[in-house]
């Protein structure tokens, strides 16, 4: 027995923000804001700015789109290059010790996909919706 | 039983006797815990049967619309605050540090006295119903009709007395976080978590920034039932519109907060009765955290009728259908394992598999009504019922109940039957359907919610008494699952250890089992340790891994770091203690006697709850230990006392004031809703006299003030690390004068300005930033006395700072909190 030396767990090296946990919560945090953003540029707008029309708040909302896809993007990429080179993710992925970071890295770019693709519903609302009625 | 054994033993020994009620002990707080969830579980069931006695027939006068009204308020509120919440977190403090392999939780006796707050408020507002004075505004207790329209005691009842439970869901939020965070087996990386424990984080984060918005909506209500101050009254500029943001920011991530971890426990269930480990797990952890995010972007979807400009409308709409893929996901997760597994038939599989397809109906009618024009027919009537009730009771009870059946053996060392499970699972799912399916009929057909009886002529007889029918069915179906659990079992043989042959760690527990949690530490390498490690339960009995000694007779347990699970320290948490339960009784004192208005009473009560909180701190936390470093096996020393990031304590700060920040935040929205709302904000004249503010000067030098205190708190934390004395003493008192001047500072603008906060809603959210800002500053100079008194009795020192260290970071919050305060309130006027 005893396979399992301490020197599997009890090393300290300095580990970049993609090896920690806050990594994966990135892109669902920049759908927040995005989403928040929104949320109140509307309230803002629809009750003390309507008179300005609604097209200067598109080209708001783009701003903000383009901005948060961005960083969605950047933060997927990122992502993705933490996993790539590993065995294909099916159907038991990364249960080895050693994967913790591709696992970080699948998870964060899962979470990626599902955070662009939520701000992208978000942002589509304002092309079809373009009232405050 | 080998020596090393006996004094573990000794050290986690139960209570016997009245002391029984003294323990701390996660296993015997999670079954109080549980016990009385349910307990309120089946009070909650009563009063629905009461219900559907009496909507059986139309026309029908057995109950008043009066009784009915407290009656329909007190199962929603009953099955939210009193069941669907706490039975998450008490599951959770029974399961979660089994599942990691922990002695116990880090704050025992924190889990302690959430318990005795949540019974003590549970028995407090169900006994309203007794004496006739329930709340019956709804379980969402709109304005006006909450504070124009119900005067009496009612609604007092439910602000105060759920915001007192709501402190205990708080409080195991941070004890779930810190446990999943800190207190896992050394080796157990965050690809190896059991999903549980994955699902648990989500939600107790999720706990962390729903339910300040509802405690700040509480807040202000009580202020203007009590005091008069017109948060949500329309003729002095007030909005209840902010009370069902407020709320629904808080209820609907709720739906979520009670949801997932009742998934998590079928993602538990799932691979031991597949008999291979969960497919796709990293797609389930996408899913936990997607939803966990996602769920903050759904709450208008409850507003669409109430005039939000089409924009609004649209966004929650698209986030409430995108909502639907995370869901989705882990549904498809749960089923291929199943497909890709060896399915053995169980009475808790039967529970899991009716809760999916349950859930799934309650999802789909869902995506029905998060699509705004439907919404808008099907708004307030039993469709919405019948929807909520498939997601609650899919997504919520089926798998609770599977649970029940998994983890009885677990708990009592008896197994349930399977037989009259079979029956009860026949019995609700049958019961269930035929009660809540002819709902969406009736709603569609246009009965209306919360009404007391309906008129015959109109079609909704059938649906009714169908409906009524199979409440009973349902009902009879818990009442067998009750005899099943109730029945005695003496002669029934102990079940085998690990008895369903799953493969996570919790199952490790001796039959019958040792109050020590587990006997010995394991390293973890797999997700099924006890599947794919050889020889593993052996040497956990054997004790040939981490802590199987308790030398000086302390309860101990390891702390390991967030991302790899590295042992950090050997941490003694504390022992049995009524210290908690007397805390938890003054608290609700404090509540109780305030919703009476025995203001002299509440405040003797607030007084005894201070004194229990602080000898309960002063005995129990940050304590020196005798030695800096233990030995606890396999060739490993860790130190006995760490302060700063790396110790539970600083977490545990960080967390709740997360929280706290997350409250404070949901009065700066207010206070900016009522801008946004009104066509002059501040306005200069209301109902003939001027409306003043508090001025640009003295809340400016109020913020000058803290900052200054911050700077000598920051000195204070320096000079006792150092050891300098006199310097750290001087400058405890300088940053104490220095809050006590910005705490004047910032009441004096109002008041010297003649400010009334019952004139108008600006005059009201002014004074509840201030308030809400002197109350902070109090804390945090009770807290730097504390300091003060801490070391001067030899209790803290340079090393051992813990206390000083986590006082600065409330100070952290504490300036941001003045700051923001102080800003906002003199110059957000100038530009408004």
């Amino acid at each position: 027995m005893m396979t399992y030396g301490t020197k599997q767990h009890d090393e300290s090296d300095p580990k970049p923000i993609r090896k920690s946990l806050w990594w994966i919560a990135l892109a669902p945090s920049i759908w927040a804001i995005h989403f928040l953003a929104c949320y109140l540029t509307v309230a803002i707008w629809c009750e003390k700015v309507s008179s300005y029309g609604s097209d200067r708040l598109l080209w708001l909302i783009c701003i903000y789109s383009v901005v948060a896809i961005a960083g969605i993007a950047i933060v997927g990429w990122l992502s993705f290059r933490n996993f790539r080179r590993h065995d294909p993710p099916v159907p038991y992925d990364f249960d080895d010790p050693h994967d913790r970071t591709n696992f970080l890295g699948f998870t964060a770019f899962l979470l990626a996909l599902l955070s662009g693709i939520a701000t992208l519903f978000t942002m589509l609302v304002f092309l079809f919706v373009r009232s405050c009625d | 039983m080998d020596e090393r054994a006996e004094r573990l033993l000794k050290a986690w020994e139960t209570p016997t006797g009245w002391r029984y009620w003294s323990a701390v002990n996660n296993s015997e707080v999670g079954l109080w815990y549980t016990l009385t969830a349910f307990v309120f579980f089946l009070f909650g069931g009563v009063l629905a049967l009461i219900m559907r006695i009496q909507l059986a027939i139309p026309e029908n006068n057995w109950l008043t619309p009066e009784q009915y009204n407290q009656v329909f308020t007190m199962h929603g509120s009953v099955m939210m605050f009193l069941f669907a919440v706490p039975i998450l977190e008490a599951v959770s403090i029974m399961l979660l540090p089994q599942m990691m392999g922990a002695r116990d939780l880090p704050f025992p006796r924190l889990s302690a006295y959430g318990f005795w707050c949540f019974l003590i408020g549970g028995i407090f507002v169900c006994g309203s119903l007794f004496f006739g004075v329930g709340p019956r505004g709804g379980w969402f207790m709109y304005p006006p009709m909450t504070t124009q329209y119900q005067t009496d005691v009612g609604p007092d009842i439910w602000l105060l007395g759920l915001s007192f439970i709501e402190v205990a869901s708080i409080a195991a939020a941070v004890e779930l976080i810190v446990g999943v965070l800190k207190c896992r087996p050394p080796g157990m990386r965050l690809n190896l978590i059991p999903l549980y424990a994955w699902y648990i984080l989500v939600v107790a984060v999720m706990i962390l920034f729903a339910f300040p918005p509802l405690i700040a909506g509480d807040l202000l209500m009580e202020l203007e039932r009590a005091l008069d101050w017109p948060f949500f009254d329309a003729d002095r500029g007030g909005d209840p519109m902010l009370w069902q943001h407020l709320f629904w920011i808080f209820g609907h991530p709720e739906v979520y907060i009670v949801f997932l971890p009742s998934i998590a426990l079928v993602a538990t269930i799932v691979p031991t009765f597949a008999k291979t480990p969960m497919a796709g797990y990293s797609w389930i952890v996408l899913a936990a955290v997607g939803t966990g995010f996602l769920s903050f972007g759904l709450w208008v979807h409850h507003m669409f009728t109430t005039g939000l400009p089409g924009m609004t409308i649209g966004i929650f709409s698209a986030a409430s259908e995108a909502v639907a893929i995370p869901t989705g996901i882990q549904i498809f997760c749960f089923i291929a394992t199943l497909l890709i597994g060896r399915v053995t038939k169980s009475v808790a599989l039967l529970f899991v598999l009716a809760g999916l397809v349950t859930f799934i109906i309650g999802g789909l009618t869902g995506v029905m009504v998060a699509i705004a024009p439907f919404d808008y027919q099907a708004h307030d009537t039993y469709f919405i019922v019948g929807h909520l009730h498939y997601v609650l009771v899919g997504g919520t009870i089926f798998p609770l109940v599977a649970g029940f059946y998994y983890y009885y053996p677990f708990v009592t060392g008896k197994q349930l039957s399977e037989r009259l499970g079979t029956v009860a699972f026949w019995l609700m799912l049958v019961g269930f359907n035929v009660t809540f399916f002819p709902m969406h009929l009736t709603g569609l057909i246009g009965m209306p919610r919360r009404v007391y009886t309906y008129p015959s002529g109109m079609g909704f007889e059938i649906p009714n008494m169908i409906s009524s029918v199979g409440a009973g069915v349902l009902g009879l179906g818990f009442l067998v699952l009750l005899w099943d659990v109730l029945r005695p079992k003496g002669k029934q043989p102990l079940v085998p250890r690990n008895v369903w042959n799953a493969g996570t760690l919790e199952w490790s527990a001796q039959v019958p089992d040792k109050p020590w949690g587990i006997r010995s530490i394991p390293i973890i390498s797999t997700r099924y340790p006890i599947w794919e490690q050889e020889n593993l339960l052996a040497d956990i009995d054997a004790g040939r891994f981490y802590l199987p000694d308790a030398e000086e007779g302390l309860r101990e347990t390891l702390v390991t770091s967030t991302v790899d699970a590295e042992p950090m320290q050997c941490l003694r948490v504390p022992g049995p203690t009524f210290l908690t339960f007397f805390a938890a009784l003054f608290t609700g004192g404090v509540f109780i006697f305030s919703t009476y208005h025995w203001w002299i009473a509440a405040s003797i009560s607030a007084l005894l709850s201070f004194g229990a909180i602080v000898t309960w701190l002063w005995t129990g936390t940050a304590l020196i230990p005798e030695k800096e470093e233990k030995y606890i096996g396999l060739g490993l020393m860790l130190p006995t006392y760490v302060s700063g990031p790396s110790a539970v304590g600083w977490w545990a700060m960080f967390i709740t004031m997360l929280g706290d920040m997350t409250a404070f935040v949901s009065l700066v929205f207010g206070y900016f809703f009522y801008w946004t709302i009104d066509e002059t904000f501040p306005p200069a004249q209301f109902d003939g006299r001027a409306v003043v503010g508090p001025g640009i000067l003295w809340p400016l030098v109020s913020v000058g003030f803290v900052f200054a205190a911050w700077v000598t708190v920051l000195i204070a934390r320096s000079t006792n690390n150092s050891n300098r004395s006199l310097l750290y003493y001087g400058s405890l008192i300088g940053s104490i004068a220095l809050s006590v001047l910005s705490a004047l500072a910032m009441f004096w603008g109002p008041f010297m300005r003649g400010m009334d906060p019952t004139h108008h809603v600006y005059s009201a959210s002014v004074c509840v930033l201030v308030l809400w800002a002197v109350v902070h500053l109090v804390v945090g100079i009770v807290m730097l006395i504390y300091c003060g008194a801490r070391r001067m009795a030899g209790r803290m020192d340079g090393i051992h700072n813990a206390d000083i260290v986590n006082v600065t970071l409330f100070w952290h919050f504490l300036v941001l909190t003045i700051a923001i305060t102080g800003l906002v309130i003199s110059l957000f006027p100038l530009v408004a």
